[in-house]
């Protein structure tokens, strides 16, 4: 190449260059409404469109479902939904039947409540039974639909007769059993649900899944200091007849060693006498449901 | 014998001259780069992806070779006229025919040899960044030998597709060639649907049609396994050991039709 030919080629790069620079400060594209756009959303179709590439295709599509899931979830706009979370979830598994993680996180992803998911617990236990069909001996699938109806539905006799069923699997553990009667017994409250969590913690072999059931555990742990701090602060209400103005006067007034922190480390929020989680925890939002986690 | 080796040499050397081998490079820096950015978008599921990927590519770059080389074979030697002077020397049709295909046959092999053991090194050294709680996690360990029956079959696969854009080649021009070889390969993944036609049609005439085509069309379906490897789940040994008696008979039986073809064509 003469000299004359790498400065153009310089030039022309460097334009290049500049013009996507451009491009980019311009703010991209001109918006458009097909971002959220499908265009096969029959697993069958696209079974068949997918040649060999079906576990490659089912891939990509659950890279495009946990993106979907975390862009909708920190999107601002309140009219966000998670239109397309579970037609992907079902494109990867029926395009790969054994991707298990889709069927658990997935589940999970369909299950939160807004803002942090599409509240979909239904959806959730379609995708799990789809699994359990796909793969007939994992207890941990009929496990995981006990789960959402124990959890989210609170229709603690369907989660015990699905833990009841995971128990009857070869490998399910011994604890499965027990699960399914206190579940049966003491559906809902604060101690089975507590039992629930730490059995996930320890058998689950991902690490998200425990990371998440130790939140879960210590929000519980969380409730619990709530009760706790609630009594203190009607005990204060009824000795000074006011309702505190913050922990420092608890503090002052000797109710309280110091300002109580959640067990993430954030301070609790009291405002007009009442004890929540303080802004910002890692913690928020607690749980919903069980509606009646006493 | 002999003619047939060199032949087949010489079409290896032409491949290395067109520089086909630069896609083991292309391949190389696909995995190493996608590698790399997956830990971040796949939620731990990056080894599963990266065997999907690494399976795929390598089917993907021989199928590329296998029909836009195979296409060209018999073509290029009649374009350039290259024919007349070869078929002057003492060499038989079927031979060079033959040569031919073996050529692009250890084009491929060499491909694929190349590529997996660059897939095998990628996996070995992305084992090396997890911990064993990590690992054990994993349905198959990251360098599971078992993964090598997936590539057998790839391989057998990319001969049978060689042995029919060889065999369209000796009787059409190179486009439709290449559009037969890959209507075919289409074709040969819905041989599932050709079998159960019957429960979508009702006339008996069209579903005998469709299983008389599910019997003759070549089943490319059959020799992917890759998800099943990735899985560790069960691949019979006499899966695999019939699979390649299929995939061996049928190029037996293309390269005889494209021999049959080509010592009929009039190059006068």
């Amino acid at each position: 190449m003469s000299v004359r030919g790498a400065v153009l080629f310089i030039v022309l790069l460097a334009g290049v260059v500049g013009l996507q620079a451009v491009h980019e400060d311009n703010g991209g594209r001109p918006a458009s409404t097909t971002a959220n756009m499908l265009y096969v959303r029959s697993p069958d179709a696209m079974k068949r469109l997918a040649l060999s590439y079906d576990s490659l295709l089912a891939d990509l599509y659950w890279v495009r479902a946990i993106q979907h899931y975390g862009t909708t979830r920190l999107a601002t706009d309140p009219e966000t939904q998670f239109d397309l979370l579970y037609p992907l979830l079902d494109l990867t598994t029926a395009l790969d039947p054994h991707f298990t993680v889709a069927y658990y996180f997935g589940s999970l992803f369909l299950a939160e409540p807004p803002p942090g998911g599409p509240g979909r617990p239904e959806e959730a236990i379609a995708l799990l039974e789809k699994g359990l069909e796909a793969l007939p001996d994992r207890w941990e699938l009929a496990q995981s639909i006990g789960f959402v109806h124990y959890w989210w539905l609170q229709d603690y006799e369907e989660a015990a007769a699905w833990f009841t069923r995971a128990s009857e699997f070869d490998n399910a553990p011994i604890w499965m059993a027990p699960l399914a009667a206190v579940t049966l017994a003491e559906g809902g409250s604060r101690e089975s649900s507590r039992l629930l969590w730490s059995e996930i913690a320890q058998g689950v072999d991902d690490e998200w899944f425990r990371n998440e059931a130790a939140r879960r555990l210590r929000q519980l742990d969380a409730m619990d200091y709530i009760d706790g701090l609630t009594e203190v602060v009607g005990a204060f209400e009824q000795q000074a007849g006011q309702t505190p103005s913050g922990w420092d006067e608890m503090w002052r007034a000797g109710y309280l060693p110091g300002v109580p922190v959640d067990p993430a480390g954030t301070p609790y929020g009291l405002e007009s006498g009442v004890v929540g989680l303080g802004p910002g925890s890692p913690l928020s939002p607690l749980p919903t449901g069980p509606a009646h986690l006493q | 014998m002999r003619l047939i080796g060199q032949i087949a040499v010489n079409v290896f050397k032409e491949s290395v001259r067109d520089k086909v081998l630069y896609n083991l490079v292309a391949f190389a820096v696909l995995l190493i780069a996608v590698s790399y950015l997956l830990g971040q978008l796949t939620a731990g599921q990056d080894m599963k992806i990266i065997k999907d990927l690494g399976l795929a590519a390598i089917a993907s770059f021989g199928r590329l070779i296998a029909v836009f080389i195979g296409i060209g074979l018999v073509w290029k030697e009649v374009e350039r006229r290259s024919i007349y002077s070869l078929l002057s020397k003492p060499i038989q049709r079927y031979e060079f025919i033959l040569g031919k295909y073996a050529g692009l046959a250890l084009t491929l092999f060499v491909n694929v040899a190349v590529m997996t053991l660059a897939f095998y090194a990628v996996l070995a050294y992305l084992n090396t960044q997890y911990p064993e709680s990590v690992q054990v996690t994993w349905s198959a360990p990251a360098t599971d030998p078992g993964m090598l029956r997936a590539i057998l079959l790839i391989f057998l696969e990319l001969l049978l597709i060689t042995a029919v854009a060889l065999f369209f080649s000796t009787f059409s021009s190179p486009f439709l060639s290449a559009a037969l070889t890959l209507g075919l390969w289409v074709i040969g993944h819905f041989n599932d649907d050709l079998r159960s036609f019957d429960a979508v049609v009702e006339s008996p005439v069209a579903a005998y049609f469709a299983r008389g085509l599910y019997y003759l069309l070549p089943n490319f379906g059959a020799f992917d396994i890759k998800a099943q490897v990735v899985y560790a789940l069960p691949v019979p040994w006499q899966y695999v050991v019939t699979t390649t008696m299929y995939g061996c008979v049928y190029i037996a039986l293309l390269l005889t039709g494209a021999v049959a073809i080509f010592s009929r064509r009039d190059f006068k």
